[in-house]
């Protein structure tokens, strides 16, 4: 009884009032400090966290919105081992050329944070999970790491972490034997910042990635979609990524 | 196999009591203000409360709980040559108990065990800050209207 | 003809001799495990684009062969084919320790092994891979309870039937969700095939019988008993039948892909130009694990031709699981259709594996635990029976 009525008391306590003084049923009686409620966010369901790629904005040269990310959420670092084949990827910068036309293109590749993500779907321990704002997460506290959910992603969006690492970011904690994905910055995104790759991506002048919510037909992405042609990639699958891509 | 069992008995004590005694363990000073609920409730609940919180903060996106673990470090870091340690070190706070009464703990592997000084995100952004959603929003609002 | 009589087998110095190799594997197998849990996946072969390596086809080989060794059971219980009964109950035993070395390999092969407690008991229906768990903890209890219904003296035929059936039924459903954790694949254009499900139950047809032919004539070598030719040479040809399907689905499997031009590329890599794995596919799985072993048991049945088929399916099926599960990964992804990618993660291009050292001994350690279990079964249950000559065997009504 003890442990649920604790746990009870802190759902309280993290939402509460300034001080909250609560008699428990054993008789016990307790003041808790809380924060505001302005802090209490917590994923909403009525939002759809999602991006927009120009890719006749991005430049080929720039790979700001790859440094942002390793930076902001340290995975960067590498072991005494490391190769291109072992290293992480969260997000990755490709150069495509058409194979008809000769046309080059070149466009950042993340984690698509799709409708119906495969990954969420074959994960054995429901360590691949979607939050209610569509931002696809992989729990590491129960990842077993087995990286089924990388032969299930079709954009290789995932990394198997091969190497010990120390010194993480508070940011993003990842470790030895887990899976890992680009998050979204969804450590920032819940305190009302933007993904560290956005931010780059417009402080370069380039402003190539167009962050907003899916769902409000008023936001600046939803406009932009509305009004000019973009693909998903892979459309084919059906997935819905949150993700999409312009003049590509 | 009951004088093996007597035996294994004799060991154990023997082997508690030398525990009890010189290899008690030393549980360093925090700094700070004591925990609101008492330390009492921490030292015996905190992994219930971190394990919720941590399925709060990751799946539901609740992280205005106070208990994660870059919190602790605040008033918990044991320092050596002015460096805090990290779990490496048996000096580590975690590990001054969790040695002692022999459970291992997985959360090292994955979090970092040492204090950040990034701690930007653990309050809310305010829209004056360029990196708000908030200012973001404006400035695109602002381009689209040139 | 005698009664079938069912021995444990004698401890010899030699049968001490297989044991202690067979534990030095599984030794080695352990070693590897702890080194490579402390220093990661770094010092495997497998990479973040061959996530599945030669741990995999040694388990899924295993797995998928644990339940192919259970058709003779079977074919007894099930199908009521009298020659077969006296083997039931080693079948059942072996193919009981063909999972446990299968799961073994994929078990220590995890990112986290010591989550496995994590694995069991929290778990995403919507996973394929959780409903293995479940088909694979199932097939113990099942076929450990058709073990002992075999075992126990008294019990009615109809009873022995049913708990057959059960496990016959489960054993088909178990190989039907090892072949979709391939099939059920969409983004990979080398697996996402609803076929590889049934082709995976003929697989495990051939690779299981092969398996139990193999093993049960050593503990036979080995324990001083008589296995006839005349029965040898009937479950050779068997053999060859189910050799025979496994090539069957394995032609239709490539011609469906080779129909769909936008799988155009991947039949090419596979049947053409993909190296190491269209070597492994037309030399050892078609030609040495497929066409040789069903011209030795059905143009020259013998003793000794069956026994090579039997250890040329091993190889051929240990090529054909490694074509499927790393050659499938080793075709690139085509995120972009219509690009050529300049610069990018390793995109559009095929991945390179070599296999490291402590993945074969892995993968080496799981088949030796299998043997192991197997051999301690035999050693301590009556489950393989004293005499198999051909006058003792029955004859089927």
């Amino acid at each position: 009884m003890s442990k649920c009525a604790e746990l009870t008391r802190r759902d309280i306590l993290k939402s509460g009032a300034a001080v909250t003084t609560l008699s428990l049923a054993s008789g016990v009686t307790l003041m808790a400090f809380g924060g505001s409620d302005a802090d209490a966010a917590g994923a909403d369901a009525g939002k759809r966290w999602g991006l927009l790629i120009d890719a006749s904005k991005c430049d080929a040269n720039c790979t700001d919105c790859v440094t942002a990310c390793k930076t902001e959420n340290g995975w960067d670092a590498h072991g005494d081992h490391a190769s291109p084949e072992t290293s992480s990827a969260w997000i990755r910068k490709v150069t495509l050329k058409d194979r008809q036309t000769g046309r080059k293109v070149s466009a950042p590749v993340m984690c698509q944070h799709c409708d119906t993500p495969p990954c969420v779907d074959v994960c054995p321990t429901g360590a691949s999970m979607k939050r209610a704002d569509g931002i696809v997460l992989v729990d590491k506290h129960i990842c077993i790491g087995c990286r089924y959910c990388m032969m299930a992603c079709p954009f290789k969006a995932r990394s198997f972490v091969h190497e010990p690492v120390h010194d993480q970011s508070v940011n993003a904690p990842r470790g030895m034997g887990t899976v890992e994905a680009c998050t979204l910055c969804v450590h920032r995104i819940d305190k009302g910042r933007i993904p560290a790759c956005v931010e780059s991506c417009e402080a370069a002048g380039h402003s190539a990635i167009l962050f907003g919510d899916l769902k409000d037909p008023d936001s600046p992405i939803s406009k932009a979609l509305e009004a000019y042609p973009s693909i998903a990639l892979r459309d084919d699958l059906g997935l819905n990524p949150a993700v999409r891509y312009q003049n590509l | 196999m009951r004088l093996v069992l007597a035996i294994i008995t004799l060991f154990g004590l023997t082997g508690m009591a030398q525990a009890e005694g010189a290899l008690a363990p030393v549980v360093p000073v925090a700094t700070g203000d004591p925990h609101a609920e008492g330390n009492e409730y921490w030292r015996k609940h905190h992994m219930e409360l971190m394990r919720h919180g941590r399925n709060q903060t990751l799946r539901e996106g609740e992280r205005d709980i106070d208990a994660s673990l870059a919190q602790c470090f605040d008033c918990h870091t044991v320092e050596e040559a002015g460096e805090p340690v990290t779990y490496e070190s048996d000096k580590h706070f975690c590990r001054s108990c969790h040695d002692y009464a022999a459970v291992s703990i997985d959360c090292f592997k994955c979090h970092r065990s040492t204090p950040s000084d990034n701690i930007l995100n653990r309050a809310m952004a305010t829209p004056e800050e360029p990196n708000s959603i908030a200012a973001y929003l404006e400035r695109l609002a602002a381009e689209a209207s040139e | 003809m005698e009664r079938t009589i069912y021995r444990e087998i004698k401890a010899t110095p030699s049968v001490w001799m297989v044991a202690i190799l067979l534990g030095a594997f599984v030794g080695a197998a352990g070693l590897s495990v702890l080194t490579i849990e402390h220093h990661g996946h770094i010092i495997t072969g497998m990479n973040n684009q061959i996530v599945w390596g030669l741990p995999h086809v040694f388990a899924i080989f295993l797995i998928v062969a644990a339940s192919g060794a259970l058709n003779v059971a079977s074919i007894a219980s099930v199908f009521g084919k009298k020659a077969y009964k006296p083997m039931s109950r080693f079948s059942a035993l072996l193919s009981i320790a063909l999972l446990l070395g299968g799961l073994s390999v994929l078990v220590l092969d995890l990112g986290r092994p010591d989550r496995l407690l994590i694995a069991m008991t929290s778990y995403n229906f919507t996973s394929i891979f959780a409903w293995n768990m479940i088909l694979y903890n199932g097939f113990f209890v099942i076929v450990g309870f058709y073990l002992a219904v075999q075992m126990i003296t008294g019990l009615s035929a109809k009873m022995v039937k049913m708990a057959g059936l059960a496990a016959f039924i489960w054993r088909l459903a178990l190989t039907t969700g090892t072949g979709s954790i391939f099939g059920w694949l969409v983004a990979r254009p080398g697996y996402d095939a609803a076929i590889m499900a049934p082709l995976f139950i003929v697989m495990s047809f051939a690779f299981g019988l092969a398996f139990f032919l193999l093993t049960t004539l050593v503990l036979f070598k080995l324990s001083d008993r008589e296995f006839g030719d005349v029965l040898l040479k009937r479950m050779g040809s068997l053999l060859g039948v189910f050799v025979a399907a496994v090539l069957y689905f394995t032609a239709i499997q490539h011609l469906t892909n080779i129909y769909a031009t936008e799988h155009a590329g991947v039949e090419r890599f596979f049947l053409r130009e993909g190296g190491i794995y269209t070597t492994l596919f037309w030399l050892v799985q078609v030609l040495i694990g497929g066409l040789i072993p069903m011209a030795l048991v059905f143009l020259r049945p013998s003793r000794q031709s069956t026994i090579w088929a039997s250890i040329l399916v091993i190889i051929g099926g240990l090529a054909q699981v490694y074509v499927i599960v790393i050659g499938g990964q080793a075709y690139p992804l085509e995120i972009f259709p219509g690009y050529e990618v300049l610069e990018g993660f390793n995109e559009g291009m095929v991945n390179s594996y070599t296999p490291s050292l402590y993945e074969l001994a892995l993968g080496l350690g799981g088949v030796a635990v299998t043997l192991l279990a197997a051999g301690v079964g035999v050693k301590i249950l009556r489950v393989l029976p004293t005499n198999l000559s051909d006058a003792n065997v029955p004859a089927d009504s």
